[in-house]
């Protein structure tokens, strides 16, 4: 069977990573994101490492009128269809707390952006019968705290938009694996104080990878984050609410 | 761009910087990172001691500009980002029977690195050092981006390769793969008795690959003793490799001592049976074996490490013999010691290689190793031979001027190429290399 995956934020370092290993399992992949000159190279890479097809495509959160041309393209590969989502963005919360207008933006990015774009890409995934989609969320979305409780609502209305999605393509034969990534090594964490036990892309990467071979449905990558957000998750709110972590 | 203000180290970890690091992800964020003027960009400070510090000042860490940007099957030349890393590379080849002409000890190490160090692999008696394979390669410097290769621009080229960063930061290269049968190696192993039949099957090898473990903890009769390893690529099937382990925390220190040592080194002798033996392994097991681990460097604890490497002329093997045996008396030494031979092929005036032996061995970082390391560079300077930038942690400027006779010609290129000194590094301060001492 054929895979084609469209990746959208592919200038992300975990979609690198996880396009290179869809690109080393020979599948084609469409690399969409904002930085076209950038994607660009990123998509010789892919061909390089032995993908059927790579190519740069435009795609912001922010713009969703632009959806369309890339169902239109992802329609026109034979095949089952994949669609894995990295994109997101985490102003600092003092910035956010000094312009609530960036919650918008915040918002658009992290959840309704790409949950427009996967409304679009569902029936593709029902009339072809299979097909998978990566959702990557984050354990900040698990519960809201001080530091970043704009960027963790998001991700959690995308985590609940990735379970009722879950609900829907399981019927038609598809498949959506959500992602809670605890702190990865991005350039959306670099120099940011009080970061501990940070797991590089490609180790996430691989995670993803094989949640998607084994078809689970929600991951915590590194797996630990799984047994911390457990804990986080059961402080009780009259305790957490007093906290600072 | 965002910096990282934090405390660094190369890979011995007995040398530290502080400062800021800046890692972008994009060609344009690197850009925005020099705004305000050249910086020294590092890889992924596989080089023992400061060659990839700055300490008091900034950083640019290319290890996320990792990407191929094409390859040409008809010549075998591959287009790499200067982040790319030796081992992805020869992992996305190799299965399609190419790899990098020079691979060295690490696949961790950085297509930037290999170039600003010149570095060499167990090939390097046929093969030469790994910028003879580098048909061109862009500089960033001050006033904007230059290509650069040995036919065109034959001094920058010479001043860059082995160069340490000196002349701007190299940006992408084109490297030359060789053919390959398949990602397999067949491995020759057999055990040497002492120092002589250690040089004499080293001169009389004639397999692609090769290389000597030597036992830098056995005196007298056995004084140089050790494993030859031979190898030749080969297509099959070998068991996967084993998924990797890292080190997760500092070890004490009596983790290599020398009883310790000498016991893990008499049983690694031992593992070769006594007629010798052939095995198939995964490339990367032979070209890589200690990268399995992560963070080995913090099995020598906190305060960390160094490794001293000379190379001799082949005349000189009597000095490196007493070299040896100062180490093996000592009782100072690591499992982790290697003896090659090494052909004359150096691409760079900075370059580390000579025909000759090489001698390479791990020390703790303590007052009676550094001590010790003193004497064995002496020794090499005596010997009319030379140390190793990649790996020295302890030198002095003289030393560094007498070993390298092609100094001159690299500070003048260096000195148009980077007139602003904005990429000056620790170990080109430590070593006075850009001015006369």
């Amino acid at each position: 069977m054929s895979d084609t995956w469209i990746i959208l934020g592919a200038t992300s370092s975990m979609a690198r990573a996880f396009a290179r290993k869809a690109a080393a399992s020979g599948a084609a992949v469409l690399l969409a994101g904002r930085d076209q000159p950038d994607i660009a190279i990123l998509a010789e890479d892919c061909r390089l490492r032995g993908a059927r097809l790579a190519e740069a495509l435009p795609f912001d959160a922010r713009a969703p009128e632009g959806f369309a041309p890339l169902i239109d393209r992802l329609t026109r590969e034979e095949g089952r269809l994949n669609a894995a989502v990295f994109v997101g963005s985490m102003p600092p919360q003092s910035a956010i707390d000094a312009d609530p207008a960036l919650i918008d933006g915040t918002v658009t990015d992290s959840f309704t952006g790409p949950a427009r774009f996967l409304q679009l890409f569902a029936p593709l995934v029902e009339a072809r019968a299979g097909g998978t989609v990566v959702g990557v969320g984050s354990v900040a979305g698990d519960r809201g705290r001080i530091g970043n409780y704009v960027y963790g609502s998001a991700k959690a209305g995308f985590h609940t938009y990735l379970s009722g999605l879950r609900n829907r393509l399981t019927r038609a034969g598809g498949h959506v694996v959500t992602v809670k990534p605890g702190f990865v090594d991005t350039s959306m964490t670099w120099g940011l104080p009080g970061m501990f036990l940070v797991a590089s892309p490609e180790a996430v990467a691989d995670d993803i990878w094989k949640a998607v071979t084994k078809r689970k449905n929600v991951i915590y990558t590194p797996f630990f984050w799984r047994f911390i957000m457990l804990i986080i998750r059961h402080i009780p709110e009259f305790i957490f609410k007093k906290m600072k972590i | 761009m965002t910096w990282n203000s934090t405390t660094y180290s190369g890979w011995g970890r007995a040398l530290k910087a502080k400062g800021e690091i800046a890692r972008p992800e994009r060609q344009g964020a690197l850009e925005a990172c020099l705004s305000d003027g050249l910086l020294p960009a590092c890889g992924m400070r596989r080089s023992y001691g400061d060659a990839a510090l700055n300490d008091g000042g900034r950083l640019i860490d290319m290890t996320r500009l990792d990407r191929m940007l094409g390859f040409d099957p008809e010549t075998g030349i591959l287009e790499v980002e200067a982040g790319a890393r030796i081992g992805d590379i020869a992992a996305a080849f190799a299965p399609r029977g190419w790899l990098p002409a020079v691979m060295p000890g690490t696949g961790l190490a950085t297509v930037g690195g290999c170039i600003a160090q010149d570095v060499h692999g167990k090939n390097h008696h046929h093969i030469g050092s790994f910028c003879q394979h580098v048909v061109a390669l862009r500089l960033r410097q001050a006033k904007g981006t230059v290509a650069v290769s040995p036919d065109k621009t034959p001094d920058l080229f010479r001043a860059t390769a082995g160069g340490l960063g000196q002349t701007g930061i190299i940006l992408s290269a084109r490297i030359r793969l060789i053919p390959c049968k398949g990602d397999v190696m067949v491995v020759t192993e057999r055990r040497i008795e002492d120092w002589d039949q250690h040089l004499a099957l080293l001169d009389a090898s004639t397999a692609t690959y090769t290389v000597g473990w030597i036992d830098a903890t056995a005196t007298g009769a056995a004084l140089g003793r050790g494993i030859l390893e031979e190898g030749e690529t080969g297509a099959g099937l070998v068991p996967k490799r084993v998924s990797t382990r890292r080190v997760p925390l500092d070890a004490p220190a009596f983790a290599l001592s020398g009883p310790v040592v000498r016991a893990f080194n008499a049983a690694y002798y031992r593992r070769v049976p006594a007629r010798g033996r052939t095995v198939v392994k995964p490339i990367a097991d032979f070209f890589f074996p200690l990268d399995k681990i992560h963070d080995w460097n913090r099995l020598y604890g906190k305060r960390g490490f160094h490794q001293f490497q000379c190379v001799v002329p082949l005349a000189a093997a009597p000095a490196l013999r007493q070299m040896l045996e100062s180490v093996a008396a000592s009782g100072l030494a690591s499992p982790l010691a290697v003896l090659k031979r090494m052909g004359p092929g150096r691409a760079g005036f900075l370059s580390f290689p000579m025909e000759g032996y090489t001698l390479a061995v791990d020390f703790p970082n303590r007052d009676e190793a550094r001590a010790l390391i003193a004497r064995l560079q002496a020794m090499t300077a005596a010997a009319g031979g030379r140390i190793y930038f990649a790996k020295d942690s302890l030198a002095r400027g003289t030393d560094a001027a007498a070993m390298y006779p092609e100094l001159a010609d690299w500070r003048a290129q260096v000195a148009k190429a980077d007139p602003g000194r904005r990429l000056a590094t620790d170990m080109v301060r430590r070593l006075n290399l850009r001015s006369e001492a």
